[in-house]
């Protein structure tokens, strides 16, 4: 509605309203829209002010201190009377948690204070044109309205902040710590190590010597699981559409199984379908007459078997998406290559397959990222097994998740677990900013 | 057409139905290979034949009986109703709102909101489980409800790309008319997004049904476990001892979804391909 106000002549009593306005509001927020006749949203902004002085008093300095320091009194025995007892000291991590909280809130508040300022500015300029400020229920009228968006959004980035952008940033400040299962508080207190964590990856060398293996088997896993599924689900999409095939539904339907079937039943599934001592797959062999082979048990093995498990796994859902790709190809182009006596490997080679590559490259990016990061299939099928005596704590088919989530869970190194997981998230938003503004449904269409 | 040509399709043809069996059955095996399994005497995961010889069905009495499989089954079907009723309802409103709504900061909330979609929630367990902790929501189904609805809205891109499709006109002529945001979404472009309502529903429904890795951390008593939870612990505790038994409960939590997702799969490939470049 403010934009929508016309601009006057500067009627001859105009005063400096603005300034005085938004210095009241610096001053106390609240103040300026006072000052500019909107009481009820000065008292609402003043009442906003005092809470967030109060918290900013309360509990900004034990915030910072926490941040900083992570606690100084260590868990000790003190002498109350005749007696030694136990006294609680610092709760390192819950005091990271409740900084990282705290200056969250203050952000947010220094935010709306800026914002206060602002809307005082604007007002006392619009009163030195001479138009009427807003009454409350205009400006609550304007807000739903013109900033419905932000109060739609507030409430899904509330819980994204909380459960998703918080606690990645309270990992990467776990990686310049010592925490350990060592210094598991409260009986210990955690300290700032600056960048010992990651010196500890990469100068020592069994552990430099596992991070690049891991690493790299990572990389090869990703692109064989992708390649893999991607391929093999562009022959079943081919397969079930081509022409004269009947039942193309229930083929279709056969097909889909392995990604219907809940993934972490079909791996544990697996897991025994592949046991080497008792599992059918090897006893067929043995009733064929073909020696057994160590589908879980062998390290190369291993490798092939999760390849394999996971291109069952995974072909369905990109022959879903081909199928769903290869129904928007234009028939007429296809008939202009019968025209021109193409065969039907030709019109494969020359049209299906550019047409499918060209939609699916976006999507084929998004299967190698969450390949480098499945964990589902690593930690159910082999669970990283074979053991590999040279790494630490990661077996021959760790891959990188499953080997952070080892040492997180099961070793106590949560700092070192934070650096792999920095690391991760490095490579990932690569791979994602550079995918995502790219595709299609990103880009801006405004032009409808 | 010439019969040399005839021949040759028959021939084709007959190749790819004999690779469509041998795929069926490539894909249909695990699931068949559970399924007589679950029914077959003793508990070992060994067997003789690749039939059974003889059925029984006490199994899956044994499951009851031993396990508080029920227990497990209805909190499981509670968690993920309602984290894919809350699940949804964010996830449509975010989508509609990035598609809908112009406003300053959008295209960098979206392409922040896709990178940290692209995370495992269990890279940085050790801080929600510390964050529950403080709440004193460990140990039961409110805290793995919450995060699950909270991590549906990552997932919008496809929400987004749907409501791109309903035509704007619609949208402004019913503001002309005068109607408010909400009324329009729920009146107007709700209705028209079935499709895209039952993508987006199944999609949680199935996460939250099946994931095992985070509710694993935060469900500790018998009684507050999850289907999937206890599948895994029947495994890991006593291999291969109750190796029939545990098929019976792979088969009597995996028939569900399994239906579900079959007669829903005309939905699945429209959701599946919404973020490819459709030419």
């Amino acid at each position: 509605m403010q934009q929508l106000a016309t601009r006057r002549e500067y009627p001859e009593h105009s005063k400096p309203f603005r300034k005085k306005a938004a210095l009241l509001s610096v001053i106390a927020l609240g103040l300026g829209q006072l000052y500019n006749r909107q009481y009820a949203k000065g008292i609402l902004m003043l009442a906003f002010y005092a809470y967030g002085v109060f918290t900013a008093v309360t509990s900004l300095p034990h915030a910072l201190w926490a941040l900083s320091t992570l606690g100084e009194t260590e868990t000790h025995l003190q002498k109350v009377g005749k007696l030694y007892k136990q006294v609680l000291g610092d709760h390192s991590i819950f005091l990271m948690v409740e900084g990282l909280i705290t200056v969250f809130i203050m952000i947010v508040l220094v935010w709306m204070y800026i914002a206060g300022i602002k809307d005082a500015y604007q007002t006392g300029k619009l009163r030195e044109e001479g138009v009427q400020p807003n009454t409350f229920n205009q400006t609550l009228s304007f807000v739903m309205s013109y900033r419905f968006p932000h109060i739609v959004l507030a409430i899904p980035m509330l819980g994204v902040v909380f459960f998703t952008v918080m606690p990645i940033i309270f990992m990467i400040l776990v990686a310049f710590t010592d925490f350990t299962r060592e210094t598991m508080p409260p009986a210990h207190l955690i300290n700032w190590e600056g960048f010992e964590a990651f010196w500890g990856i990469l100068r020592n060398k069994a552990w430099s010597h596992t991070f690049y293996s891991v690493t790299l088997w990572t990389f090869i896993w990703a692109f064989f699981a992708t390649v893999t599924g991607y391929f093999g689900g562009f022959a079943a999409a081919l397969l079930v559409q081509s022409k004269g095939i009947r039942f193309k539904p229930f083929w279709r339907t056969a097909f889909i199984l392995p990604f219907a079937i809940p993934m972490f039943v079909s791996t544990l599934i697996m897991r025994n379908i592949f046991n080497g001592q008792f599992g059918p797959v090897n006893q067929y062999l043995g009733m064929l007459g073909i020696a057994k082979a160590p589908w879980l048990s062998d390290p190369l093995w291993a490798k092939i078997t999760l390849v394999l498990v996971n291109f069952w796994l995974s072909f369905p859902v990109s022959m879903l998406m081909i199928i769903g790709i290869l129904s928007t190809i234009p028939k007429d182009m296809y008939e202009a290559a019968d025209i021109d006596g193409a065969s039907g490997t030709q019109k494969t080679r020359l049209i299906t397959f550019p047409m499918v590559m060209y939609s699916m490259a976006p999507l084929i990016i998004m299967q190698f990222v969450a390949n480098i990061n499945n964990f589902n299939i690593v930690y159910l099928l082999t669970n990283g097994k074979p053991l590999n005596g040279d790494f630490q704590f990661a077996g021959h088919t760790d891959i990188l998740i499953t080997w952070l989530f080892k040492l997180s869970m099961e070793q106590g190194k949560y700092n070192y677990a934070s650096v792999i997981g920095i690391f991760i998230f490095i490579v990932l938003s690569v791979f994602a900013v550079w995918n995502v503004r790219r595709t299609k449904a990103f880009k801006e269409e405004d032009a409808s | 057409m010439k019969p040399g040509n005839k021949a040759r399709t028959t021939i084709r043809l007959s190749f790819s139905y004999i690779a469509l069996i041998l795929l069926t059955a490539f894909c249909a095996y695990p699931a068949l290979w559970v399924l007589m399994s679950s029914v077959r005497t003793g508990d070992a995961l060994f067997s003789d034949t690749i039939l059974p010889t003889a059925y029984t069905f006490s199994h899956y009495t044994e499951l009851f009986a031993k396990h508080p499989f029920g227990v497990w089954y209805m909190n499981t079907l509670k968690i993920a109703v309602s984290s894919m009723i809350l699940g949804t309802i964010l996830t449509l409103l975010t989508g509609y709102t990035f598609s809908v709504f112009r406003f300053t900061g959008r295209k960098n909330l979206m392409s922040l909101l896709l990178v940290l979609g692209l995370f495992p929630g269990f890279m940085s367990m050790i801080a929600i489980y510390i964050l529950l902790n403080q709440m004193n929501l460990l140990n039961t189904h409110t805290a793995v409800i919450i995060v699950y609805a909270a991590g549906a809205p990552l997932y919008f891109l496809f929400a987004k790309s749907y409501f791109d499709t309903i035509p704007r006109s619609l949208v402004e002529a019913a503001r002309i008319d005068g109607a408010g945001h909400m009324p329009i979404f729920f009146r107007i472009v709700l209705p028209l997004s079935t499709p895209l309502i039952v993508y987006t529903a199944l999609m949680t429904f199935t996460g939250a049904f099946t994931d095992f890795i985070f509710a694993k951390l935060v469900l500790r008593s018998p009684d507050k476990k999850t289907l999937a939870v206890g599948l895994f612990d029947m495994i890991g505790d006593r291999f291969s001892n109750e190796f029939t038994m545990f098929a019976a409960g792979c088969v009597l939590a995996a028939v569900p979804v399994t239906i579900l997702f079959i007669l829903m799969q005309r939905f699945l490939v429209e959701g599946l391909t919404a973020g490819a470049d459709k030419g």
